[in-house]
């Protein structure tokens, strides 16, 4: 079925009896060409585009949960394309032009809302970064501008620029950054990969990966045995245990990020403000929630949900930035489990293993990432190349030297 | 989260900081195979259960600290001296 405002007021008119389901729910197959593990927005976007762009149909996505029950549906959902480092910098480029054409593409509202993304800075020397930073992003082809501090008030007067910590002095504007609707995003390339005659498996957890003479033949699940000669890994937090089932240790550690979320308000927050001294950011939500977090718990965990000490520091953190939300309340807050790399860049590759496949380390920025992680992804398992966007993203690069550690904090899995 | 150091006694998460799994305290022997310093510095069993990692005591004693805890249940099973393990 295809969606439109005709479609809406139509249906409004005559009751909304005429919905259906936006996916099947098939029962697995005994084969498939192909067999994607994990449900969430990577896995999602890479079925889709294996079936759109390499005519791959035979293919299931395999869910242990429901579709958007990981980060996918968990995120602060912010998408941008500032990165600086060759290799992250195309990536990202190439994944923000994919949400710029999402919506027609899936024929699914995810709400893709270019508001501007304000990077702060707080010093002479963080000025300068920045500077480059902006430089990088501009010979990318994406767009930069940087604030001075009057600037930044023309465009987020509530801050308090004068507090004694760190005194605001600019920021970085890169006007096409913004958010999206997370579940949107799932429920959007879940309905497109089903509408091409992708398999979309949920309640179906895989045990374990069948391997013959180093080959991968096929995956045991809660719901039988399925053969395919091709499976990708991409699971995000849980990649460390579906990668052991094939025998492989990864360079990843599993930590939990916190979001929090308000009370619904009326308009105040019009962009997305970063402030990365202070480990916080903030966007409003569609529905008028202050949605914000802050960093990492720091050490490794699988507990779906954090600690006091965290959202203590948010909380400080936001109150310096910008004391007008200490009038808000706080709805909710909630944990994710991030797949922490040790240079904080993703991966996208070949195993030693034929057939098999895997995409993980997207640590806390792999919702901006979906599109092209799925674009890349489905590239390598068609094609068994690397996408020219994504050819750094190797498994071995760690031992091999070469590192993607944007940020420069050095290979420690939870600095990133 | 607490910590149960064997010489401060039970003290708040904030006082510690977080290195990482155990791993770290297997140094690789110096010229052994690049294979090695990988697996040191990068690989990790990363388990969704019970795990060793090392914690630094430093709001107080300064010792380093092998703790045995649940990754999904954030429950302290154990909390040992590193300088003591070694000797
Ligand atoms: C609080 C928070 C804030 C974030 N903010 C941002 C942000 O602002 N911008 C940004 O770009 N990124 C952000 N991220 C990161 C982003 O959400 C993740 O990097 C991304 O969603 C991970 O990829 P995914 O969507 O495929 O993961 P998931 O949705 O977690 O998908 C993995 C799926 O695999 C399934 N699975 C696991 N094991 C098995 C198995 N054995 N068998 C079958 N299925 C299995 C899981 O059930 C899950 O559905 C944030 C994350 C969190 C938690
Ligand atoms: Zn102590």
């Amino acid at each position: 079925m295809r969606y439109s405002g005709l479609k809406v007021i139509t249906e409004g008119l005559f009751g909304n009896k005429g919905w259906t389901p936006a996916w099947r729910d098939p029962a697995p197959k005994a084969e498939y060409d192909a067999i994607i593990i994990g449900g969430g927005g990577h896995g999602l976007a890479t079925a889709f585009y294996l079936a759109k762009n390499h005519g791959l149909t035979n293919i299931a996505v395999l869910e242990k949960s429901h579709i958007g029950s990981g980060n996918i549906g968990r995120n602060t959902t912010i998408v941008r394309a500032n990165y600086f480092l060759p290799g992250n910098s195309e990536f990202y480029s190439h994944s923000l032009k994919l949400w710029e054409q999402m919506e027609s593409e899936l024929n699914y509202n995810v709400m893709h809302s270019q508001r501007g993304l304000i990077n702060l800075f707080h010093s002479d020397g963080q000025r300068d970064a920045f500077v480059r930073r902006g430089n990088a992003m501009i010979n990318q082809g994406d767009d930069a501008i940087l604030l001075d501090r009057e600037g930044v008030r023309e465009h987020l007067p509530y801050l308090d620029f004068e507090q004694t910590r760190f005194p605001i002095y600019g920021g970085l504007l890169h006007p096409r950054g913004g958010s999206a609707r997370h579940d949107a995003v799932a429920w959007g390339y879940a309905r497109g990969a089903d509408q091409r005659g992708v398999d979309l498996i949920q309640n179906c957890e895989v045990t374990g990966i069948d391997i013959a003479n180093g080959k991968v033949v096929g995956v045991q699940t809660t719901r039988g045995a399925i053969r395919a000669k091709k499976v990708g890994i991409i699971v995000a937090g849980r990649s460390s245990q579906v990668a052991a089932m094939a025998g492989m240790r990864l360079p990843i550690e599993s930590h939990i990020l916190q979001a929090f979320v308000t009370e619904g308000l009326k308009p105040v927050i019009n962009h997305v403000v970063s402030f990365g001294m202070g480990h916080f950011y903030i966007s409003q939500s569609d529905k008028g929630g202050l949605v914000f977090g802050g960093d990492l718990d720091f050490y490794a965990s699988y507990a779906s949900r954090g600690n006091l000490p965290m959202v203590e520091h948010v909380m400080e953190a936001g109150m310096t930035l910008m004391p007008m939300i200490g009038r808000a309340k706080v709805l909710r807050s909630w944990g994710g489990i991030m797949d922490m790399s040790p240079d904080g860049s993703p991966i996208i590759d070949k195993t030693h293993i034929d057939g098999l496949f895997v995409d993980c380390g997207w640590n806390y920025g792999g919702f901006k990432a979906v599109p092209a992680s799925g674009w890349c992804m489905a590239h390598l398992m068609a094609t068994g190349e690397s996408h020219e966007v994504a050819k750094m993203f190797r498994l071995d690069r760690f031992a091999t030297g070469h590192l993607l550690d944007e940020e420069g904090t050095g290979s420690q899995h939870n600095l990133h | 989260m607490r910590l149960k150091c064997p010489l401060c006694g039970d003290r708040d998460r904030r006082e510690f900081y977080y290195y990482g799994a155990e791993d770290y305290l297997h140094r690789p022997a110096e010229g052994a195979p690049l294979a090695d310093w990988d697996n040191y510095l990068h690989l990790r069993d990363n388990p969704a259960g019970v795990t060793k990692d090392l914690w630094y005591h430093e709001q107080g004693c300064a010792q380093w600290l092998v703790v045995t805890r649940n990754t999904v249940t954030h429950e302290i099973s154990g909390v040992e001296l590193v300088a003591e393990r070694k000797a």
